[in-house]
């Protein structure tokens, strides 16, 4: 009986990390309809960040560590200045270059772009800040966490939005496949520029314990930890915050109507480009909160960002989103949990090292008997 | 017939392009074939103790093959230097560089000094296998260190034994390595060794009799250690009482610390690598669990108190050295690979630098530096003091040699007990 | 419809001669195996030819996926579950074979099969080692195959995406289970006294699968790489390729005309399962090792973009891409830490500035034959 409690509580607590991550590929096949590969790093670069942040912070025994390093600040002082710059050209004088020089000349400089992103990071460094205040102080302490959380939301926004920009806004037009390739691609970038020296690292480190890691009460033997409630607690209000904003506001019906069909949508004078790149945002958010609440959990477990485990866990998350129904965000909610359970259970009763093995059978059961996953409605192949 | 024609003319353009293509970069290398302080003065007397190294990242790295001359031994060595086990290749590359510096400070090997050429696989087999055809074909290394990961070695022996140069592994410690053939030695003990002397340590030191494991499936190394401490352990009077896997990456051990829990076993062995080993302490902890924790040399790293903490404070594991050990070898090394690093050299950083050293003595002794004299040479070493014990080579080409039992005490290991070889 | 069907019997010729048809090309790829393996080799060094040993395997295995990819217009991600699993029969095969025969896992081949013989006529061209180890091959392959049948058949049901989820969730499955087979049996005389089917679990689990003899060498790549664009040709150009393609471009429209789009795909699902199978029978017999935690899903990747950088169904295209691929990591190869960034910034830069691959759907000759009438002016069109 301890055992079964034990396992439902670890593999609803790991579920809801599931699901957490596994909105953010169903918010974008659902848009886009393409598998955004990437995606599982940005939850490995939400947890790095997180980690990082803390460190900035004050977390640590060891030392006061660098605010910055100093390319961080390079990098940053360079774009505010280039994108004012750039979009001050762009409104002047590019229509006056256009009419002599001719359609050469690109529409624009990305000036706008660029301006919003510089915006963006330095309200992150703002909070930064704010994150070594509330740090040094003993009263306002346990909001640090939030804080953090905060900026690894804002981060990994700031990471999908150029993510997008950059690199998939390009390829509106290709076929699916290049999109694919191309998230591979960013994938593999992600993961490699992560174990520079001068970013994370290669070495595994330990996330910083923001609160003290008590047992709440004992349940029939199984402890239940503050860190798990509070985590589980989390990513369910995330999760109805989501609901919310989709389900019950006109960004949300924007999204739904892009999804249902960008064309039309498109037409009924939904600005389609904004709605996309406010998708990424919001599920490269939510992939970030995933990975603070993972590196809240297992404090232990921050292995280095090029990690297979990382992948895998990103997979499963994906497999958990298909098992729900793609697209649906109430089934990748469902299939996260539900994918997490499986896990859990298999390792606990069955053999413990097949526990990637459990995921991807259920997955290629649900998808032979029920391709449109767990609430997906079936769609039927239009002529 | 005419689109067989065509057929055949592209398949003879592509066979060409695949010709071609990989000899495109004889060219630029071959140019740019200066690097600083090897090639350029081979009179310079003045001992430069930097100048025996070569790094990827330097501009010399592109240059290795051509000039091989008469003034230097080129040592080649291949390492994980990037994805998920970088950490090793990183630790035995520096241990290696060290030696280096020192053997060429000291005035080298019969007059020579040595270069290193160290060569990124990824952790990948095949990249392995590339990696030390390179070293041995284009590079014409005198002998090649590498790879922690048994299976990595294996492939990377396969090809050093077929191209007839010796290769030492520093530490790979799976007993398949060193039986692919007279090429291939070791300078670390192997895992039948380390699986009896963490049983007998448990059995005879701290006298307890229940144990349960918990080992990574998907890792030969963990697979390996975890038969061998069972059957050691079983063999000394002890009972495995439970027997609990994982798959490489995960994260979270809780399932199976619960089925551990059930059994409560008086120790926990966890034949793992220092990422995980930390991690699953502090699991251990917040279960309640309070049995000893045991582990292998995969744990030796400063990160594992970092990630540790509290929870593996009073845990053992079996190590190659101790820099604890007041034995002048180990204090010399620990002095200087602190000077120049600025931080405590782990097991793999010791073993790259006695495998390093174990090379250069070898050649000291050999008749020639072709490659079936020097592996004879290497193959005959007895009693060379090394950082990590009296070393002497068997008749399996395995080092023989005591291993230490460390424990985890106020954020850093202690040496514990040394176990001699049965 | 019954007379296009009809028609298109009528254009196809018999099977049987199939072999004939192929002989001229299927010399010439025998001929440039056996010169480049007779003096190419011995002038490159070892170096080089194992790096062309490796483009040559990654040749059978881009152009094969080509075929599902490419061709087809499924998306298999999982490819590299087939070559594994082929390449684990293969070097089961001759490794316990040999034991069983020759009571030791030793090489036993002709010249062919050696990398260190200095000439290739100096003894015996094959020897029964070789034979082993083909034999091995096609085994693997004719296993890797059956998989791909069963992989196939959910596209029964499924499209796109979620047929790529299947071949991904495959590849896994296989890496996994393999990872947790039963250790090698070494000795010669438990190997004898087992009952063969217990040795199809003793598979290495964790370490892999060790101590396999090697026969890879170029002319193998090249006979098997030369076997799998052959065939990958005469399928474009014939009935059946056609059909493949024209489920590429629409399958309602394709189902509306007559082509059995399930049959077909499943089709081409075991014609690449089978060349991917011998692809990996060649890399464990060159590595002389196989292990399935190096082959997941990454290794797959590896082969998708082979194939998309090439351009979707473009043979050459893949081909070329296969070459490149191998080759750029390898210049890469002194600046370690930033090799791998290097690679997939490449990526995405070609993905952005050349979305349709090297080649686009068409071959390197047929965008070389419009260059050359431009240039030479047969003056058609003008």
């Amino acid at each position: 009986m301890t055992k079964f409690l034990q396992t439902l509580m670890d593999g609803i607590s790991i579920g809801s990390l599931y699901a957490l991550i596994a909105l953010g590929y169903t918010m974008v096949y659902g848009i886009l309809r393409f598998i955004n590969f990437a995606h599982s790093d940005i939850f490995v670069l939400g947890a790095w960040l997180s980690f990082s942040v803390a460190l900035c912070a004050g977390w640590t025994a060891s030392g006061a560590p660098l605010l910055f390093p100093t390319w961080l600040w390079t990098v940053l002082i360079v774009v505010s200045v280039l994108g004012p710059l750039l979009y001050v050209v762009e409104r002047t004088a590019l229509p006056a270059l256009r009419s002599s020089l001719g359609p050469r000349v690109p529409h624009a400089l990305a000036g706008g772009f660029v301006v919003t992103a510089a915006v963006w990071a330095w309200v992150l460094v703002g909070l930064v800040f704010l994150a070594r205040a509330t740090t040094a102080s003993a009263s306002f302490r346990p909001l640090t966490g939030v804080v953090i959380l905060v900026i690894a939301m804002g981060g990994c926004g700031l990471a999908g939005y150029l993510i997008e920009r950059l690199a998939y806004k390009p390829l509106r037009a290709a076929p699916r496949l290049n999109v694919l390739i191309t998230a591979i691609g960013i994938s593999l970038f992600l993961q490699n520029s992560g174990q520079l020296k001068f970013l994370f690292g290669t070495q595994p480190q330990k996330m910083p314990e923001l609160m003290e890691n008590k047992p709440l009460a004992v349940v029939a033997g199984v402890a239940i930890n503050r860190v798990d409630v509070i985590g589980a607690g989390t990513a369910v209000a995330l999760m109805f915050a989501l609901e919310w904003l989709v389900f019950h506001t006109r960004l949300g019906r924007a999204m739904q109507a892009v999804s249902y069909n960008t064309r039309v949508a498109s037409l009924m004078g939904i600005d389609v480009d904004r709605v996309i790149s406010f998708t990424f945002v919001l599920g490269s958010a939510l992939a970030a909160a995933a990975g603070f609440l993972f590196v809240m959990k297992l404090p232990g477990a921050l292995r280095q960002p090029a990690d297979t485990g990382w992948v895998l866990l990103g997979l499963k998350a994906f497999v958990a989103a298909v098992v729900g129904g793609i697209g649906n965000i109430r089934g990748a909610m469902l299939g996260g949990l539900f994918i997490g359970l499986l896990e859990y259970f298999g390792v606990a009763y069955l053999r413990p090292e097949l526990r990637d093995v459990y995921v991807f059978v259920l997955l290629i059961i649900v998808l032979l008997v029920r391709p449109s996953g767990l609430l997906g409605k079936a769609t039927v192949e239009k002529v | 017939m005419n689109r067989v024609r065509a057929f055949a003319a592209c398949a003879i353009i592509g066979l060409s392009l695949a010709i071609i293509l990989p000899g495109c970069d004889n060219s630029p290398q071959a140019s740019a074939a200066t690097s600083p302080g090897s090639g350029s003065s081979p009179t310079n007397s003045v001992p430069n103790p930097t100048a025996g190294t070569t790094t990827p990242t330097d501009a010399s790295a592109n240059s290795p093959a051509t000039e091989t001359s008469a003034d230097e031994y080129v040592v080649g060595h291949y390492a994980s230097m990037t994805g998920s086990e970088a950490t090793f290749g990183k630790s035995t590359d520096d241990g290696i560089k060290l030696a280096i510096e020192e053997i060429n400070a000291a005035g080298g090997v019969k007059g020579k000094k040595f270069r290193l050429i160290t060569y990124d696989d990824q952790g990948k087999g095949q990249e392995a296998a590339t990696a030390v055809t390179r070293l041995i074909t284009r590079d014409k290394v005198v002998a090649v260190l590498g790879e922690v990961a048994s299976s990595r070695s294996i492939a990377g022996g396969q090809v050093a034994q077929q191209n007839g140069v010796p290769m030492i592994t520093p530490s790979s410690t799976n007993a398949s390595v060193t039986e692919i053939g007279d090429m291939i030695s070791r300078v670390c003990f192997i895992d039948p060794f380390q699986g009896f002397v963490c049983a007998k340590f448990v059995r005879d030191n701290l006298k307890l009799s229940t144990a349960a494991t918990l080992y990574d499936r998907t890792q030969a190394y963990s697979a390996g250690l975890n038969d061998d401490f069972k059957k050691a352990f079983t063999e000394l009077g002890g009972k495995i009482v439970t027997e609990q896997a994982y798959a490489g990456g995960d994260a979270d051990f809780s399932a199976q610390l619960t089925n551990i829990r059930d059994k409560n076993p008086d120790v926990i062995f966890i034949p793992g690598y220092y990422t995980e080993a930390g991690n699953i302490a502090m699991q251990v902890r917040k279960l309640g669990l309070k049995s000893v924790l045991i582990g292998g040399d995969g744990w030796d790293s400063a990160k594992l108190a970092e990630i540790g903490g509290q929870a593996i404070e009073g845990a053992y594991y079996s190590n190659h050295y101790s820099d604890e050990e007041q034995r002048p070898a180990v204090q010399d090394f620990v002095k200087k690979y602190k000077e120049k690093y600025g931080a405590v050299p782990d097991g793999l950083a010791a073993l790259g630098y006695d495998a390093m050293r174990l090379l250069a003595d070898a050649m000291t002794r050999a008749k020639s530096t072709s490659g079936k004299d020097l592996a004879e040479a290497i193959n005959s070493t007895k009693d060379f003091a090394g950082v990590t014990g009296v070393i002497t080579i068997d008749a399996e080409r395995n080092a023989r040699k005591p291993a230490v039992i460390l424990k985890m005490q106020g954020g850093r290991p202690r040496y514990a007990a040394t176990i001699q070889p049965k | 419809m019954l007379r296009m069907k009809a028609r298109s019997l009528e254009l196809s010729p018999p099977a049987w001669t199939i072999l004939p048809r192929n002989l001229l090309a299927l010399v010439v790829i025998l001929a440039i195996a056996i010169m480049m393996h007779a003096w190419v080799r011995p002038a490159v060094g070892n170096y080089y030819n194992r790096v062309m040993m490796d483009v040559g395997i990654n040749i059978v295995l881009a152009v094969s996926l080509t075929i599902v990819n490419g061709f087809t217009g499924q998306f298999s991600i999982g490819h590299a579950g087939f070559m594994t699993l082929g390449g684990y029969v293969a070097a089961a095969t001759t490794y316990y074979g040999s034991q069983l025969l020759w009571s030791k896992a030793a090489f036993f081949g002709g010249t062919l099969s050696s990398n260190t013989a200095e000439s290739v006529f100096s003894a015996g061209l094959l020897g029964g080692g070789d034979l082993l180890f083909v034999a091995g091959c096609v085994l693997g392959g004719c296993i890797a195959a059956g998989a791909g049948y069963v992989v196939g058949l959910p596209s029964l049901r499924l499209r796109g995406d979620y047929l790529a989820i299947v071949t991904l969730g495959f590849g896994e499955i296989i890496r996994v289970l393999l990872q947790a087979s039963g250790p090698q049996v070494t000795r010669t005389a438990d190997i004898a006294a087992k009952n063969p089917f217990e040795l199809t679990t003793a598979l290495g689990g964790a370490l892999g699968f060790t101590r396999v003899p090697i026969y890879t060498t170029q002319f193998w790549t090249i006979l098997f790489g030369g076997v799998t664009l052959l065939v990958a040709y005469r399928l474009k150009q014939s009935s059946m390729g056609r059909a493949l393609l024209s489920i590429r471009e629409d399958e309602v429209a394709a189902e509306a005309m007559g082509v059995k789009t399930t049959r077909m795909k499943v089709l081409a699902f075991v014609i690449a399962a089978f060349f991917a199978g011998m692809g990996g029978g060649l890399y464990a017999h060159q590595l002389g090792q196989i292990n399935a935690g190096e082959l997941g899903f990454m290794k797959s990747f590896d082969f998708v973009i082979m194939v998309v950088l090439g351009g979707m169904g473009s043979i050459s295209g893949a081909t070329l891409a296969a070459i490149v691929l191998t080759v750029l990591p390898e210049l890469l190869r002194g600046v370690a830490e930033y090799r791998m960034i290097v690679y997939a910034l490449l990526l995405i830069v070609m993905m952005l500035v050349r979305p349709q691959g090297l080649f686009g759907v068409r071959e390197a000759w047929e965008l070389i034959r419009p260059l050359t009438r431009r240039m030479f002016g047969s003056g058609a069109k003008a």
